[in-house]
């Protein structure tokens, strides 16, 4: 202590603050160096003569492992059941990868069409889109993919099932015919197993190679032998195509390459006409033009469709009038959260005072009536709503009886804005309260008292002295009420009407009623991302430490 | 070999346990009345016969989406579930349900016709089998309406001849196919005009002139409250609760039959079951689709079976002691103008018409 006396008075006479910093980093520097049982040079050695430094950092190690060790079990907890969810919830708003999963072939030639030539694609896309078709309607896949672009184009739905049902009765079997004509072997499938077990055969066929690939690993997932499945038609066009393609060249199969040689002669199947015929939209550009949109493994699509925007050829832009809803339902639901917010504060915070100030006794009994509401079923409060504000309701048919109000012009207090805002800031109010209340009974009475005695008229004595102390409460309770009232949906379904609905019910649809849980997670994503932003906007404004819970 | 033995005797104990367990079969429903009909013209009587131990689950409402939830995650957990043709649609095309065949897997009609001829058109998908044929129609307020009931759909839209308020479910579904229907559009050609968009605006316009007269509703008890409280003159609802509202409850209403929509319920099997499990469910499909088990449902319930051989045998109310059949739908005298819910076009148009309807309500 002398030493840093000595090097204060060193440094000036009189100290200021910026001594004291001074004198306290020489002080830590020292006691780090001159440490009782220091070695003059070297390290600061433990009992076991392991440097202390490590010694110590392992006994650290060693407490923090076991901290996480007790923290663990709620850590792998929230991580299992509430992030990972989340998280797998919130990326289904980009993933897509249905359709080239689904399609393959067709999406690889589809590369090649220019979506603005207003022209349907070439024959090739129809005979990928042949083969896909075929393997998807094996898989009970095609109806998945029909109602996954149903969201982009409607209509898409009924094409992929109609068709689905007709893609196994197309004219292929011509070719199937032709090739048996040529040499009954064909039509064995333990002779294809061969045959596309030869490296040579493969490359000399690719599209039949990939096609047969795709073919046995469906067999074999459904257990069957593909040696003993029947070959069918769209194996046989794609040897055809193939085979027309390159003749079969290299390779040293005799039956490919007399088939090869005889292919010039065989009658053609026009999968286009195919296509046309099962459903005449085939042939119709938009239907390309949108699975070739949609055909990357990641869209924007449901983000933009959140925002009431969508993919054109012409690049991304607003969506039609009448379809527009998303973008004023945010709105809405964060200006109502807001009113409701606010007179959640309004009606909350007198009672909350009132409580804090009364006597323990009856400061509990008025607790009770505070919580009673909160242990009744959510559903049954909002019914009881409904009884007290509707037309032929409690309210109005009092309102009627002590002549306020005609009986022909009586209120409309329900199924609107006003509804949903009355009946949650009903159901909300007790979160604003109990925080109020647990900050409220920590500001000692005195305060005001003492300003009361210095002069001060009740209205400052209040303003002045008891508000700023209670704000941390209406901050934590405005941060609780504010978030549930935006995930509302219960509630304003059941009082809102069409005016008061909020966002989370359109996401409520999506995810129960239309499946389309790509949009609901893009909505959820936009509400989760708007609340993290109003949560750092309060924290600047306001101080997120300035936020009590109790 | 006693080692062998008391390994056998536990496989076979485990076995044992196993076929226990199994015996439990897990049914999604409704809930309500409805379930209560169902437990009683299909439940009981088969528990009786099989011994198997049916376990009731009131989740059709949010069947398609945890359907598909618990084939994600692999673990399905229900055996049969009760779900509109709608719903079974979608459920059929995203691979949730499984395929039947009614001719090999359903029961024949007494006299030999088989199910798919019994059942006719109403198999509107090959994972579904109808069980019942509900219909969306309208109900009014006798003391509200003077001395001249509504008898015509587009009174519905008459706010001169009928004011008050009126109850419209919170879709576009049959709404606007009313209002087309009203706007002097020929019933046949309804949905040629709601593929354009000048029809969907003609339909939205027309709904519009009663806009502000409607409460919009998307439970099914509500209209009958409504109703019931006299909130509304007339409001359209499912068939049964007004039938309830009406017969059981004595309310001043009565029905309001024009161009009732029918609709169906019915039964699918979730795909992804165990062998075991999946011919257990196909068992209780074939002994609850029966021509008698069906017409027992209309005892409980004034829904119509779904089979043309059921028809003749619906009798009378287990309690209430009155004849069902002109309750029912599907009696002649309620169904002249009566239309199917179109299932293939909803199920194309269903999201894209009602991005225009909720655009439209929340203007």
């Amino acid at each position: 202590m002398s030493e840093l006396k000595g090097s204060g008075q060193q440094t000036s006479d009189a100290p200021t603050p910026e001594d004291a910093f001074h004198e306290a980093a020489t002080l830590a520097s020292r006691e780090q160096t001159h440490a009782p049982g220091a070695t003059p040079d070297g390290p600061v050695l433990a009992a076991d003569g392991t440097p202390l430094k490590r010694s110590l950092n392992r006994a650290l190690r060693m407490q923090k492992i076991r901290a996480l060790g007790l923290i663990a079990p709620l850590l792998i907890f929230v991580l299992l059941t509430f992030i990972a969810p989340i998280a797998d919830m919130l990326f289904r708003s980009v993933e897509n990868q249905i359709v080239a999963e689904t399609l393959p072939e067709t999406v690889e030639v589809l590369a090649d069409w220019d979506s603005d030539s207003g022209e349907p694609p070439s024959e090739a896309v129809y005979q990928a889109f042949y083969v896909d078709m075929f393997l998807a309607q094996e898989q009970k896949l095609h109806t998945r993919l029909g109602s996954r672009l149903n969201y982009e184009q409607t209509g898409m739905s009924s094409m992929f099932r109609k068709s689905g049902r007709r893609v196994g009765k197309f004219d292929t079997d011509t070719y199937t015919d032709q090739f048996t004509a040529l040499d009954p072997s064909w039509e064995d499938p333990a002779s294809w197993v061969a045959m596309m077990d030869n490296k040579a055969n493969r490359a000399a066929l690719p599209f039949t190679a990939r096609s047969w690939d795709r073919w046995v690993a469906y067999l074999e997932s459904e257990g069957d032998d593909p040696a003993k499945e029947d070959i069918e038609d769209f194996l046989f066009t794609t040897l055809y195509l193939d085979l027309v393609e390159t003749g079969g060249s290299g390779t040293a199969d005799a039956r490919i390459t007399s088939a090869g040689a005889a292919t010039g002669d065989f009658e053609t199947v026009s999968l286009t006409e195919q296509f046309a015929d099962a459903d005449k939209d085939w042939v119709d550009p938009e239907i390309w033009r949108v699975i070739k949109a949609f055909a990357p493994k990641y869209t924007s699509g449901y983000f933009l469709n959140a925002v009431d925007m969508q993919k054109t050829p012409d690049g991304i832009e607003a969506r039609p009038e009448n379809q527009q809803i998303y973008l004023m339902l945010f709105k809405r639901t964060m200006f109502m959260s807001l009113v409701i917010t606010f007179s959640c504060i309004l009606l909350g915070y007198p009672v909350a005072w009132i409580l804090a100030n009364l006597p323990s006794r009856t400061a509990n009994l008025l607790m009770i009536l505070v919580l009673l509401p909160f242990w009744t079923s959510l559903l049954v409060r909002t019914s009881a709503w409904k009884v007290m504000l509707q037309q032929q309701g409690v309210i109005n048919d009092t309102l009627v009886w002590l002549g306020l109000v005609a009986d022909d012009a009586r209120l409309v207090m329900i199924n609107n804005q006003f509804g949903t805002i009355v009946a949650m800031t009903h159901i909300l109010l007790p979160f604003m309260i109990l925080p109020l209340y647990s900050v409220m009974q920590t500001i000692p009475p005195t305060y005001l008292r003492a300003a009361k005695s210095l002069g001060a008229t009740n209205w400052t004595a209040f303003w002045r002295v008891y508000f700023p102390q209670s704000v941390p409460g209406i901050g934590a309770g405005s941060v609780l009420v504010f978030i549930l009232a935006i995930g509302y949906y219960i509630t304003p379904e059941i009082v809102g009407g069409n005016t008061g609905t909020f966002i989370s019910n359109r996401i409520a649809y999506h995810i129960s009623s239309s499946l389309n849980w790509g949009l609901g997670a893009a909505l959820g994503s936009i509400l989760l991302a708007v609340v993290m932003l109003l949560y750092w906007v309060y924290d600047k404004i306001v101080g997120i430490d300035n936020v009590k819970l109790g | 070999m006693k080692l062998t033995k008391v390994f056998l005797a536990s496989t076979a104990l485990a076995f044992a346990a196993g076929a226990v367990a199994a015996e439990d079969m897990t049914i999604v429903s409704w809930g309500g009345a409805y379930s209560e009909s169902q437990q009683k013209a299909y439940h009981e009587p088969y528990m009786a016969k099989t011994g198997v131990n049916i376990i009731n689950d009131e989740s059709s409402n949010e069947a398609v989406a945890k359907l598909r939830a618990m084939n994600e995650a692999g673990n399905v957990t229900w055996d049969v579930v009760d779900v509109v043709a709608a719903d079974a649609m979608r459920l059929c095309d995203e691979g949730l349900a499984m395929e039947i065949d009614p001719d090999t897997q359903l029961a024949p009609a007494p006299d030999g016709t088989s199910a798919a001829d019994d059942f006719g058109d109403l198999l509107v998908s090959d994972c579904f089998i109808p069980q019942i044929v509900y219909s969306t129609t309208f109900g009014y307020r006798t003391d509200m309406v003077g001395d001249n009931p509504p008898d015509d759909i587009c009174d519905v839209f008459d706010l001169e001849t009928y004011p008050g308020k009126r109850s419209l479910e919170k879709r576009p579904i049959n709404n606007v196919e009313w209002a087309l229907i009203c706007d002097g559009v020929p019933a046949d050609e309804v949905y040629d005009v709601l593929e354009t968009p000048e029809g969907q605006d003609r339909a939205l316009a027309k709904l519009d002139t009663i806009k502000d007269q409607v409460i919009w509703w998307s439970a099914g008890a509500d209209t009958p409250q409504l109703l019931a409280d006299g909130e509304v003159v007339m409001g359209s609802t499912y068939n049964g609760r007004l039938f309830s509202l009406i017969v059981e409850q004595g309310q001043p209403v009565d029905m309001l039959w024009d161009y009732q929509v029918f609709d169906l319920d019915g039964w699918i099997i979730p795909a992804g079951l165990s062998e075991e499990r999946k011919k257990r469910a196909l068992d209780y499909i074939y002994f609850a689709t029966d021509t008698q088990r069906l017409a027992d449902q209309a005892k409980y319930i004034s829904y119509g079976p779904a089979r043309k051989s059921s028809a003749p045998l619906v009798g009378k109310h287990e309690e209430l002691g009155i004849e069902m059949a002109p309750h029912m739908p599907t009696d002649p005298a309620n169904s002249k103008t009566a239309v199917l819910y179109n299932f293939e076009f909803w199920a194309d148009y269903r999201d894209d018409l009602d991005a225009k309807f909720q655009a439209w309500l929340a203007k």
